[in-house]
C-alpha cells in the first residue's frame, strides 16, 4: 500500500501488479504439461508441474506484496 | 463395528476437545460485548495474518473437498485435478480485488458483499438479489459439510442420522454462543490434525504401494481399460477447454461466496490479506497431495462402501483407503481430522449466510432501526435455523441431491460478479442492467445444467458442469464450463442493459462510496471512526 503524499490521491497502482498475471495464465495452458512424460520421482509431467506452478504464485505474489508494502 | 473401536475412541475424543474449544473461543481476546455484527459475526474485525491465514484457509478447503477431490480423481483422474489450478490462480486473481473490498466495507462498515452492493449502486433491490444468490448458494454447500462427515462415520461402520444430527447440535451451540471466534480457534487444530494426516500419507502410502511410479501406472491401467471416454491420468481434446473453464470459473466463483468474504473481512489490515494471498497456497499444495490420494486408492485396490441402494458411495474411498493403510489410531486421527474440517467451514458459512439476512432482508425489510443487539441476536438465531436447514437437506432429501444443489450453487454464485467484483472497479454499470444481466446468466445458467444427464448415475438432467458445445451447433466433443458460459451472458446482458437503461434515461442509484473509501487503510481517520451503526 503506497500511502501518499497529503493531497496526493492513494492509490493501488504499482508496475509489479502486471506480474500476478504469470501465475493466472500460466496454470490455464494445458499444452504445457498435458502430458505423461517426463516423469519426476514417479510423477507424471502433468503432476509434478502443476505442483510446481504453485510455486510461481506464491512467489509472484509475495514479490508483488513486498514490492507494493 | 467392534474392529473399529480405537478409531472410534480416538474420533470422539478429538472430536469433544475442539467442541469444547468452541465454547471457550467466546472469551478469546475478548470484547466488551459480543452483542454486534463486527464481535459476532466478523471477532472484532481484528485478526492478524497467522489467524487470517487459518481462517480463510479452514474455510476455502472444506471436508466435502478433502473428500470429494479424491474421489474425482479415483473415478476420472486428471480431470479431477483441476482443483489444483483453480487454487493456484485464485491467489493472484484476487489479491488487488479483496483489498478494495476490505477497505472500502472497513469504512462504511459492510459485513456482507450485498451491503457493498447496497451502498455502490443505491439499489436495496439489487442488493437483495445478491444477498438472496448468496444464501441460496451456501445452503448446500454446508449441507456438503455434513456429507464430509458421513463418510467417515460410514467408514467407520456407523449408519443412521443420530451422530450428524448431534454433531451439528454442538456444532450450532457453540457457533451461537461465540460467533466467527469458533471456528477461528478451531481451524488451528483442524489444519494441524490435516497436515500431519497427508504428510504421513504421501510418505507412508507410496511406500507401502512401491513408490508413485507404480501408483500412476497403476491408474493408468484402470483408465486405459476403462470404456469412459473422459477418464486417463492425463487430458484429452474432448476435456480440456472444460478443466481450463472449470479451474477459471471456480476461482472467480470462490471469493463471490459470502463465507469466504466473511474471513477477509474479519483481518485487521490490508497487509494481512496481501499477505495471506501468497501464504494461502500452502494449501493449494497439500490440495494436490489430497487430490492424488485418488489414484492411491486406485493401487490399493480400495473398494468404496456400498450404500444400500447397493452403489458404491464414492466419497467413501479416502476414508476406506485411511482405514486400509493406517493403523487405527491413526485412522482415528484421520477421520477427525475430516470430521472437524467439517465444522470449520460450516460455522463460517452459516455465520456469512445469518449475516446476509441481518443485514440485507431483515434490517432493510424488516425492522430498519434495528440497533447493534438486535441484530447479533438476528444473525445467531438465524444461524442455528441455517444449520437445521442444512440437517434436513441430507435427512430429508438424498445426499446426491445436495451435491447438485452445489454444481448448480457455484454456477449461481457466479452472476454476483458484475455488481460485486467488477463493483469494486467500476460504477459504469447500471443498476437495471445488472440486474438484466444476473436474470439472464442464472436462466442461462439453469437450462445448460438442465440439459447435461449423467449416464453414471441415471439422471436426465443437472449430471453435471460439462456443457458439451455440441449443443451450441459446434461439430466437436468438447464440453464447456457452464458457470463460465454464463457469467459471460451475465456481462454482456448487463453491458447492454446498461446501454439502453442510459439512453431511456432510467434513473440510476446514487453512489455511496467515493474513490478514497477503496485505498482506506487500518489506522486512516476514516477506518478510525468506523459507523457500526451504519447509516448508509
Amino acid at each position: 500500500m503506497t500511502t501518499g503524499e497529503p493531497g496526493q490521491p492513494r492509490t493501488d497502482r504499482s508496475p509489479w501488479n502486471w506480474l500476478l498475471i504469470v501465475p493466472i495464465v500460466l496454470p490455464l495452458m494445458t499444452f504445457l504439461f498435458n502430458s505423461d512424460e517426463p516423469r519426476l520421482l514417479g510423477f507424471p509431467l502433468f503432476y509434478w508441474l502443476q505442483l510446481a506452478f504453485i510455486g510461481v504464485g506464491v512467489v509472484s505474489t509475495t514479490i508483488v506484496y513486498r514490492m507494493t508494502k | 463395528m467392534s474392529q473399529h473401536t480405537t478409531e472410534l475412541v480416538v474420533f470422539v475424543v478429538l472430536f469433544l476437545v475442539v467442541s469444547a474449544m468452541g465454547f471457550v473461543a467466546a472469551r478469546w481476546r475478548r470484547p466488551e460485548t459480543i452483542e454486534s455484527l463486527n464481535e459476532w459475526g466478523l471477532g472484532g474485525r481484528n485478526f492478524g495474518s497467522w489467524i487470517t491465514w487459518f481462517l480463510v484457509g479452514g474455510d476455502l478447503y472444506t471436508a466435502y473437498t478433502f473428500v470429494a477431490v479424491p474421489a474425482l480423481v479415483f473415478g476420472a483422474g486428471a480431470m479431477g485435478f483441476f482443483a489444483v489450478p483453480y487454487t493456484v490462480i485464485i491467489y493472484p486473481l484476487v489479491f488487488l480485488v479483496l483489498i478494495r473490498m476490505w477497505s472500502v466495507s472497513h469504512v462504511h462498515g459492510f459485513v456482507t458483499p450485498a451491503d457493498f452492493v447496497r451502498a455502490r449502486f443505491g439499489s436495496p433491490t439489487l442488493a437483495l438479489l445478491v444477498a438472496i444468490t448468496g444464501l441460496v448458494a451456501t445452503m448446500p454447500y454446508i449441507a456438503l459439510q455434513l456429507v464430509g462427515i458421513e463418510a467417515v462415520l460410514k467408514a467407520m461402520g456407523i449408519t443412521g442420522h443420530l451422530p450428524i444430527i448431534i454433531a451439528f447440535a454442538i456444532l450450532a451451540a457453540y457457533t451461537y454462543q461465540s460467533g466467527l471466534r469458533a471456528p477461528a480457534l478451531i481451524a488451528f487444530v483442524k489444519d494441524t490434525l490435516i497436515y500431519i494426516v497427508i504428510l504421513a500419507a504421501v510418505i507412508y502410502i507410496p511406500a507401502k504401494l512401491g513408490g508413485w511410479g507404480s501408483i500412476f501406472d497403476a491408474a493408468k491401467a484402470k483408465f486405459d481399460a476403462s470404456p469412459a471416454p473422459g477418464d486417463g491420468i492425463t487430458l484429452n481434446a474432448a476435456n480440456q477447454l472444460q478443466y481450463i473453464t472449470l479451474a477459471f470459473g471456480s476461482a472467480l466463483a470462490l471469493f463471490l461466496y459470502p463465507h469466504s468474504l466473511t474471513g477477509v473481512l474479519a483481518s485487521k489490515n490490508r497487509n494481512v490479506i496481501k499477505r495471506n494471498m501468497s501464504a494461502l497456497p500452502a494449501y493449494s499444495l497439500l490440495l494436490g497431495l489430497i487430490a492424488l490420494l485418488g489414484y492411491m486408492a486406485i493401487a490399493a485396490g480400495t473398494k468404496p462402501v456400498m450404500n444400500a441402494n447397493g452403489k458404491p458411495d464414492a466419497n467413501t474411498i479416502v476414508p476406506q483407503l485411511f482405514n486400509d493403510m493406517f493403523p487405527d489410531w491413526f485412522t482415528g486421527v484421520a477421520y477427525a481430522a475430516i470430521g472437524i474440517g467439517a465444522l470449520v467451514p460450516a460455522a463460517i458459512m452459516s455465520i456469512a449466510a445469518a449475516n446476509l439476512f441481518t443485514r440485507n432482508i431483515y434490517r432493510e425489510y424488516i425492522n430498519k432501526q434495528a440497533t447493534d443487539a438486535q441484530e447479533a441476536k438476528v444473525s445467531k438465531v438465524t444461524s442455528l435455523l441455517v444449520k437445521v436447514g442444512a440437517v434436513l437437506c441430507i435427512l430429508v432429501l438424498d445426499p446426491q441431491f445436495s451435491i447438485d444443489l452445489q454444481l448448480i450453487g457455484g454456477v449461481i454464485i457466479l452472476q454476483t460478479l458484475p455488481s460485486v467484483a467488477l463493483g469494486l472497479y467500476t460504477r459504469w454499470f447500471h443498476k437495471g442492467g445488472l440486474m438484466a444481466g444476473w436474470a439472464a446468466g442464472l436462466a442461462a445458467g439453469m437450462w445448460m445444467l438442465y440439459l447435461i444427464p449423467n449416464p453414471a448415475t441415471g439422471k436426465a438432467h443437472f449430471g453435471g458442469s460439462a456443457f458439451p458445445l455440441a449443443n451450441f451447433g459446434f461439430d466437436t466433443k468438447m464440453t464447456i464450463y457452464v458457470g463460465f458460459v454464463a457469467v459471460i451472458v451475465n456481462l454482456v446482458v448487463a453491458a447492454l442493459g446498461t446501454l439502453l437503461f442510459r439512453a431511456l434515461k432510467v434513473a440510476d442509484g446514487p453512489d455511496a462510496t467515493s474513490r478514497d473509501d477503496y485505498f482506506a487503510d487500518e489506522g486512516d481517520p476514516k477506518v478510525k471512526d468506523l459507523d457500526l451503526t451504519g447509516s448508509h
